[in-house]
């Protein structure tokens, strides 16, 4: 019998709709004093380091972690409301997305805890930015063919090689990366690698910036020339980050940031069309929403199977898997409706400037984070093809 | 070919007694491979003895209705079991038939039940006499059927009607997977009872019910569909390996994962949304046209995938996938087809205006 997929029809709970109300009233105020335009996905600089301290004094950041690390205790199902806010404001992120959702989970999980207390209320106060450091230029979704060495000295690590593709690096105050402490083996060619917490911005690491095709500049190139990482930052089991790699997967691919990436241009597009549309523009746009709520639902019972313990990691490979296709695809089906739309809409200009924006970013959202091919190989060992 | 039927899914493994109970009649009287095998049809008359006797096709219906008083949630499920199973008795259609009935509160009689209209587009009139009157095309199962639900328009709103199958003409057809559609015809046909519907019971609410019973059977068909496929890829050898160690082959069985799962997901969502709702709200709606939406879209790219697995042989009428996945597309064309919904939905979100669709998507 085939592993059977679930997707219980979770709700959030009464809690959640008190926070979305004190998140949306922050957000407004936000953008009334000019912080962001919820208009403009496609600003320059997209690092916002007070905005990231605000949110970090809400209580909104790390805000499922323990309270002796700043956090809050509070509910996934919370959080995940905090971060599907965000997202729709198109609100700039940057800053403490990644730490939040991906690094703080792992220090808690294996970092000592003399560093567990530096780092993680940092995070929580929004002062922090972290990077991840996975790909290399010879090694992207074949993440254990990484070649970076991290050589034992005395009381740490020497560090030589290049990350590539290194989102935020150019800001981030640490990274979360992994390095070849040993070779493959015969039997496991997983094994050898080890997860460590690196300190940016110091002698030894050089980030260059790579200009992407949508003409920002948000990854870079991470250059490590006999770096010193100190013993108290190797994450977990050395040579077993293999084992390590699964878990986070399940919160990293089944968040509302997998589906809504372009949401922006589906609501521009309900606001260019009015209050009446044409047959043609009302079937797409249902159908466009149908889509969107089944996603959503999907990707709230992921949130709700986490939070009560479970592993999703199939189901949060799927919903990763058709989240990000359909946000790729959505910029071209809004272009197609966005043809009938009157002259004379007023938010015309908007729509057209988001969709050349949208259109630019689409191709990179079935490969930031896992390719498409990565995932459909996890769904079918799940089925028990592989 | 091995005898299969489907065992596993979360709504099954809930203690849920409703699901349980039909799972074992259909498992011992509704085997796909047998009933394939059946030219005769002499499957049917069991089956459907089975399920009467169990009280299954009135779960909708409360005890003093002459029903089993099951729950919203409870029949959901039930309807999700028989689409793994692919039941062509009129188990949805009675269901829907007594629930309809028992918003007026009219008694459901024994025997098979439908309901009309089963499309936004048609129409039964009520005259001043108390006659009803008018067309309904595309009515699951009407030949099978010993009575009628009927949701009726009069000068003073909207009335449920029972009506007795002798009073009616029906011309029959047969829908994608073989199954009864027929077109029915009252003219001045007097019901054997008739209630005004409660207030607020309007056609698209009937049309709403019947789209997620339709999801729901589609989201079990494509269970069923996924599983056979991956049963079926792991048997088949070519190029000297089996065909589910072609990567090619395993990202098609990925993909139907992912459309069976956002049907599952969209399905049961919907039947969430109003087993708990108060009324047929705005977030309702959402809920059950998203669902018949996402599931009939599922219906034909899952369906399509399992079929390409299958290759020839699932092209054969000996072979039960067609079962599952003509069915699924069927189901798709009844209660309003996905297009239908599609533009309903559209006009619902622009007249709610822009700065209303996150809060409308992100209201449960």
């Amino acid at each position: 019998m085939t592993a059977a997929l679930r997707f219980d029809p979770i709700r959030l709970p009464e809690e959640c709709e008190q926070l979305r109300k004190e998140v949306r009233a922050f957000l407004a105020e936000e953008i009334a004093a000019g912080t962001f335009d919820p208009h403009k996905p496609n600003r320059e600089d997209t690092d916002a380091p007070e905005f990231s301290r605000r949110v970090g004094a809400k209580g909104w950041l790390g805000m499922t972690w323990p309270k002796k690390y700043g956090g809050q205790e509070r509910s996934f199902l919370e959080r995940y409301v905090v971060t599907e806010e965000m997202r729709v404001a198109n609100a700039p992120t940057r800053r403490f997305f990644v730490a939040d959702r991906q690094s703080g989970p792992v220090l808690l999980k294996y970092a000592p805890e003399h560093i567990k207390m530096d780092i993680l209320p940092r995070i929580c106060r929004g002062e922090i930015c972290f990077a991840i450091g996975m790909s290399e230029p010879n090694s992207g979704s074949d993440l254990f063919a990484a070649k970076t060495r991290a050589t034992k000295t005395d009381g740490g690590y020497l560090i030589n090689g290049t990350k590539i593709w290194t989102s935020s690096a150019h800001i981030a105050d640490y990274m979360i990366a992994i390095f070849r402490t040993s070779q493959p083996t015969k039997e496991n060619r997983r094994h050898g690698l080890t997860q460590f917490l690196v300190k940016m911005k110091q002698p030894g690491i050089q980030v260059n910036p790579i200009g992407q095709i949508t003409g920002q500049y948000e990854f870079n190139e991470v250059v490590f020339t006999d770096f010193f990482v100190p013993d108290d930052h190797v994450l977990g089991e050395v040579d077993g980050a293999w084992k390590q790699a699964t878990s986070e997967l399940a919160y990293e691919r089944s968040g509302p940031e997998r589906f809504l990436e372009t949401y922006y241009v589906l609501t521009e597009l309900v606001r260019a069309v009015g209050s009446n549309p044409d047959t043609r523009s009302a079937e797409g746009i249902g159908r466009l929403v149908a889509q969107l709520h089944t996603m959503r639902r999907m990707s709230v019972s992921v949130a709700g199977m986490l939070q009560a313990g479970m592993e999703p990691v199939v189901e949060a490979s799927i919903v990763k898997d058709i989240g990000t296709v359909w946000e790729q695809q959505l910029p071209h089906r809004v272009r197609d409706l966005a043809a009938f739309v009157e002259e004379t809409a007023t938010n015309r200009e908007t729509l057209e400037r988001q969709l050349d924006f949208a259109i630019k970013t689409a191709p990179k959202l079935t490969i930031q984070g896992g390719t498409t091919e990565v995932l459909r190989g996890i769904i079918a060992r799940g089925l028990g093809l592989r | 070919m091995r005898q299969w039927y489907n065992t596993g899914n979360a709504v099954a493994e809930s203690d849920n007694i409703v699901v349980e109970t039909a799972e074992k009649i259909f498992a011992d009287l509704a085997d796909p491979q047998e009933i394939n095998n059946d030219k005769k049809d002499a499957w049917r008359a069991p089956l459907w003895q089975a399920l009467s006797e169990a009280g299954l096709p009135l779960s909708w219906v409360p005890d003093d209705l002459g029903g089993s008083g099951a729950s919203l949630a409870d029949g959901f499920a039930l309807l999700n079991a028989a689409g793994r199973f692919a039941i062509a008795v009129p188990l949805a259609e009675t269901m829907l038939a007594g629930w309809l009935l028992a918003q007026a509160k009219i008694a459901s009689p024994e025997g098979e039940m439908t309901v009309l209209p089963a499309s936004p587009k048609d129409r039964i009139a009520l005259d001043a006499d108390g006659a009803l009157s008018g067309r309904a095309r595309g009515v699951p199962f009407a030949k099978a059927a010993k009575h009628f639900a009927v949701l009726a328009h009069g000068k003073d709103g909207v009335s449920i009607a029972l009506v007795d199958a002798t009073r009616v003409r029906i011309e029959p057809g047969l829908n994608v997977g073989y199954d009864h559609s027929d077109t029915v015809t009252l003219d001045k046909v007097q019901p054997v009872a008739i209630k005004s519907a409660p207030k607020g019971f309007e056609p698209t609410t009937l049309m709403l019910m019947g789209g997620v019973a339709r999801s729901l059977q589609i989201a079990g068909a494509l269970e069923a569909m996924l599983d056979i496929s991956v049963r079926y890829s792991n048997e088949r050898v070519a190029f000297e390996k089996k065909i589910s160690k072609f990567q090619a082959v395993q990202h098609n069985l990925a993909r139907l994962a992912g459309e069976s799962a956002a049907a599952l997901a969209a399905a049961t969502s919907a039947a969430d949304a109003i087993a708990s709702a108060k009324s047929f709200d705005d977030e309702v709606y959402l809920e059950a046209a998203s669902a018949k939406i996402r599931c009939a879209e599922a219906a034909e790219k899952g369906g399509a995938i399992a079929h390409q697995v299958h290759g020839a042989i699932g092209f054969t009428i000996e072979h039960i996938l067609h079962r599952y996945s003509l069915r699924a597309l069927a189901w798709r064309d009844d209660f309003g087809s996905e297009s239908h919904w599609a533009v309903e939905l559209g006009r619902l979100v622009a007249n709610r205006g822009a700065d209303e669709l996150w809060p409308l998507v992100a209201s449960r």
